[in-house]
């Protein structure tokens, strides 16, 4: 604690200054709104030459993840950083990613996906790949985003499975917020050095990476796969259990705020949390009980740990921030009903499809839906999909 | 140069044990692309027949460090395991002196992979990129590519009641990488082992990227006995269908055929044009030949235009 410096940093800032100090051996990277900055500030880096990384400004977001595998699967630490758009060009590369056990790192600011073109806000590119195998970090504020791109590299390392942080767009990417950062001492002795195992310029060891599996190989490859997304809840909180030991700020796989002896809960991530819990606090002087929970990791997903969370409530309002386009729930929704239903928990779950494209989440709307939950305790509110601050 | 001899006498890093078709002039290619850039050398490829053929997990015919992930993206890939070496190098990790080799078909070289092979050539990575050009998209079944000339049937551009094959010219991707000043671009081709592998040594010997074009006959698209893939390989070159040529730091070299034969000489020893030997078809095979011409006497000009050499340096 003592040697953390206090500053004032944009979420963009904030993962770029994560990334300085953890002085990956290549970014490969591609601009694109509202996520452009980290990879420009980084790059500044690179022409000061304060970091020792190879800087690989691509073509497109496609050769960006593409040159990440390279990068990776040579040996090296590798890191990027994208949104929307860029994401979905990579879709196909982050699948191959997570297959082949690469340990990249990204930033992903999360913004709308097209069509309509829209620069701002959702959650839909990160829920577009949510099945592609990498672990998914959501974080609430640029401190979050900061210690999480910290604890994603080691988390990825020891997993050997990819890690993506988000951030969302223009909310958390550029808002200016007070940061914590680590002295680069104490982050590059968090971080450590990285010693991949198996890596292409071994030449004492020559390996093929990305052979053809048919049907003899593919499922337990992608069996072992799953294991190892699963194996990396535990990864994901021992790398947090030190990092809260050793820096004060603690994290898990989701955040329980003021869930104790909560009645109504809204399961909410990114921005959005930081929002609800000044309408909890607010409740709670009225003496609503009132809780929330914010998923950080969404991949893997907390599914038995939720539930028990869930456990005691009357009502819970699951906040999606995308649409899966399925005439169903949004995907979080989808999700933490799953996790109910395998807990034998039966209560109303209400979902509210909220803030597409930017569309802004304010006070009183995290209000209307604690005021629905309330309804729904007291039978008047059934399980439905509502639409959050849309005209129509 | 080395000679066969010495070549011959080196340990395979594109070992025998694949699956390639009999005859197949991809293997060919691999085979004496790494004989001339010996150990030392990180692979990456395209996914297509040579990926498919020697990567069958749990086996692999690579005595060399090769990766491969995806169709469109060999060039990027080859291009992140360059960059982190050249990490590794500056930190002080790592000394030993690499080469840095990219596979891909023409259909993962002239098409899909094209966006990729212009951005590496235009970063100025020190790569070489090996296209194995057999002029389709052999490895799904031989659909027509960039690279597939005028009047090959293939099957997405069939010869039917009314169309009689591919009916574009094909792009000329060497032409395309060389626009991007690149310090060493050439055409090689299966069936002349010397020319290839001694381009690559002239190419593994220049610091920056490069790129070679390899005419890779293939028994199965094309349509011809397996025995005769470096035979196919020559005729190309003869009938100046595939030039033999380098530009090196923007000048020209073209190797010339002793006797330049009739395109119908290449023509109608494969399935593909099998059509156009018809008497009907004659215009089609007019048309093909003065292309041709064209092509070869541009390719001449271009060669004593840029004589002598017109330094162009790479940033």
């Amino acid at each position: 604690m003592a040697n953390e410096k206090i500053v004032a940093r944009t979420g963009n800032e904030a993962m770029a200054e994560a990334m300085r100090q953890i002085n990956p051996d290549v970014v490969a990277a591609y601009p694109i709104t509202p996520a452009t900055e980290v990879v420009q500030i980084f790059a500044g880096y690179v022409a000061d030459g304060i970091v020792d990384t190879e800087f690989v400004p691509v073509e497109s977001e496609h050769s960006a993840m593409s040159a990440c595998i390279g990068s990776s699967a040579a040996g090296g630490r590798t890191m990027t950083g994208t949104s929307s758009q860029g994401l979905a060009l990579m879709a196909e590369m982050l699948y191959i990613a997570a297959g082949l056990r690469l340990p990249i790192v990204m930033a992903d600011v999360n913004r709308a996906l097209s069509s309509p073109i829209n620069i701002h806000c959702d959650h839909s590119d990160t829920m577009m790949v949510r099945d592609a195998g990498w672990i998914q970090i959501f974080s609430e504020n640029c401190q979050e985003a900061y210690d999480n791109m910290l604890q994603a590299v080691r988390i990825a390392e020891t997993a050997k499975l990819p890690v993506v942080v988000t951030t969302d767009g223009f909310i958390i990417s550029h808002g200016m917020e007070r940061l914590e950062i680590l002295s680069d001492e104490d982050a590059k002795n968090f971080v450590g050095e990285y010693k991949p195992e198996n890596y292409l310029l071994n030449f004492d060891k020559p390996i093929t990476v990305g052979a053809l599996d048919l049907t003899d190989y593919y499922f337990e490859h992608k069996r072992q796969q799953v294991e190892a997304i699963k194996d990396s809840k535990k990864v994901i909180l021992d790398v947090a259990k030190e990092f809260g030991t050793k820096y004060g700020r603690t994290y898990g796989l989701f955040e329980q705020y003021k869930m104790d002896d909560a009645q109504i809960a809204i399961v909410a991530m990114g921005s959005t949390a930081g929002t609800t819990k000044v309408v909890v606090d607010e409740l709670r002087k009225n003496g609503v009980k009132a809780g929330l929970i914010k998923p950080r990791v969404f991949r893997p997903f907390p599914k038995e740990e939720l539930a028990e969370a869930l456990k005691n409530v009357k009502a819970i309002a699951v906040m999606d921030r995308s649409d899966s386009m399925n005439a169903q729930e949004g995907p979080l929704c989808v999700e933490v009903k799953a996790a109910l239903f395998d807990a034998d928990i039966k209560v109303p779950v209400l979902n509210y499809i909220y803030g597409l494209g930017g569309r802004e989440i304010k006070l009183e709307d995290i209000n209307f839906v604690y005021n629905e939950l309330t309804d729904a305790v007291s039978g008047k509110s059934k399980n439905r999909i509502s639409y959050l601050g849309v005209r129509e | 140069m080395a000679n066969l001899k010495d070549l011959s006498k080196q340990k395979a890093l594109f070992t025998g044990g694949h699956r390639a078709c009999a005859g197949c002039g991809a293997a060919i290619v691999a085979r004496q692309v790494l004989m001339a850039a010996g150990p030392n050398t990180v692979v990456a490829s395209a996914t297509g027949c040579l990926e498919v053929v020697s990567t069958i997990f749990p086996f692999t015919a690579w005595n060399t460090p090769f990766v491969h992930s995806a169709f469109e993206n060999a060039a990027a890939s080859i291009s992140g395991v360059e960059s982190l070496y050249k990490s590794w190098v500056r930190q002080g990790k790592y000394s030993k002196k690499i080469n840095f080799i990219a596979f891909g078909g023409d259909g993962g070289t002239y098409d899909i992979g094209l966006q990729s092979l212009s951005g590496a050539m235009e970063r100025g990575h020190n790569i070489l990129y090996v296209c194995y050009n057999n002029e389709a998209y052999m490895n799904t079944g031989v659909q027509r590519s960039g690279a597939t000339p005028k009047g090959a049937d293939t099957t997405t551009a069939p010869v039917g009641k009314i169309k009689k094959g591919k009916e574009q010219y094909r792009k000329d991707l060497t032409e395309i990488i060389a626009a991007h000043r690149v310090p060493y671009v050439a055409q090689s081709v299966v069936g002349n082992w010397r020319d290839l592998t001694s381009k690559v040594e002239k190419a593994l010997s220049i610091d920056g990227p490069k790129f070679i074009n390899v005419f890779q006959p293939c028994r199965l698209g094309w349509g011809y006995d397996p025995e005769m893939t470096c035979e196919m390989g020559r005729i190309s070159v003869d009938t100046c269908v595939w030039p033999l040529y380098e530009v090196v730091n923007g000048q020209y070299k073209v190797s010339k055929p002793k006797e330049k034969k009739p395109v119908y000489e290449w023509l109608k020893l494969q399935s593909r044009f099998r059509h156009i030997l018809k008497p009907e078809n004659k215009p089609l095979l007019d048309d093909i030949q003065a292309a041709t011409d064209k092509n070869w006497e541009m390719l001449l000009k271009k060669e004593s235009f840029t004589a002598p050499a017109v330094e162009i340096k790479q940033a």
